[in-house]
């Protein structure tokens, strides 16, 4: 039986999906059994869930899409315009 | 070799998300826009090097964030990276976690998101040194594996893994920080640590 100390020490791995599935299904073997940990695993995967919605919603300024679409009309490959 | 226009097309509806990665990098709007420019300024430059079939997503990354370093970084007194291993593991569910739990009856995540204003996790992020702000934002934000993160900032898988974990517990603690300021959490965590100090449950 895994203990808490040991399920705890892979928390961020586990959020990360960076783990085997054999791996996974121990944690997830203590977590069923573990309310207190689950509720750990829990505050974690909100947060980030939080975290992210929060840091990615800036509105781009306008005329920035604009000023992309010109660094896409230049021609790199093309010095000198030969028409 | 991929289609220039498709790889346009493509390339531009990443615009959104890397000017937000942009602004936690710079932290202002006016070289955040100039930073997303010349991302897209070099990725068209530098279309030829892009394998077809890679990650397009991560690749503009890997420019964003080279760019940053090479442009703007340079500018900036090397932030402090002191204070970023006294956290302990797990110190802000040990202070927020029952106040999160006993806050309502809306659903958990509603509950977490009302604990922060969006200016507070932006803060939280941008007060990060750049060397542990770029592996969280390109994981907790972004969501790429620590396999892409290593391949855009050029470090080891080993190190993505430590920087991801200081960063996050540094940030974890700005974030209770700053909720302390605002008078929503009573600074003294006694009573409300769902574990004991040594992780033990009691």
């Amino acid at each position: 039986m895994t203990d808490c100390n040991d399920t705890l020490r892979e928390l961020q791995t586990f959020l990360d999906r960076e783990m085997s599935e054999t791996a996974r299904s121990v944690i997830h073997a203590h977590l069923e059994g573990c309310p207190d940990c689950l509720e750990a695993f829990d505050f974690h995967a909100e947060l980030r869930v939080v975290i992210a919605a929060k840091c990615r919603n800036d509105e781009m300024p306008e005329g920035l899409l604009a000023k992309i679409k010109q660094c896409f009309g230049e021609d790199p490959e093309v010095e000198i315009s030969t028409h | 070799m991929a289609d220039r226009a498709d790889f346009a097309d493509q390339a531009m509806q990443f615009a959104p998300q890397l000017y937000s990665a942009a602004l936690r990098l710079t932290r202002n709007s006016a070289d955040a826009e100039d930073l997303v420019q010349e991302t897209y300024l070099r990725a068209w430059r530098s279309f030829a090097g892009f394998e077809q079939g890679s990650n397009l997503r991560a690749w503009l990354y890997r420019i964003l964030t080279n760019t940053f370093i090479n442009k703007y970084r340079a500018a900036q007194r090397r932030p402090s990276e002191t204070g970023l291993d006294n956290i302990e593991d797990l110190y802000l569910y040990r202070r927020l976690g029952s106040l999160d739990a006993s806050l309502s009856n809306r659903s958990a995540e509603d509950t977490m998101f009302d604990l922060f204003t969006d200016d507070e996790v932006k803060a939280a992020l941008e007060e990060l040194p750049e060397n542990f702000r770029m592996p969280v934002l390109l994981a907790d934000v972004e969501g790429f594996a620590y396999k892409e993160i290593a391949g855009i900032l050029d470090i080891p898988e080993g190190t993505v893994m430590s920087r991801l974990h200081r960063g996050r517990k540094a940030m974890h603690k700005l974030l209770y920080d700053f909720a302390s300021e605002r008078g929503l959490i009573s600074s003294d965590p006694v009573g409300a640590e769902p574990h004991t100090a040594d992780g033990t449950h009691q």
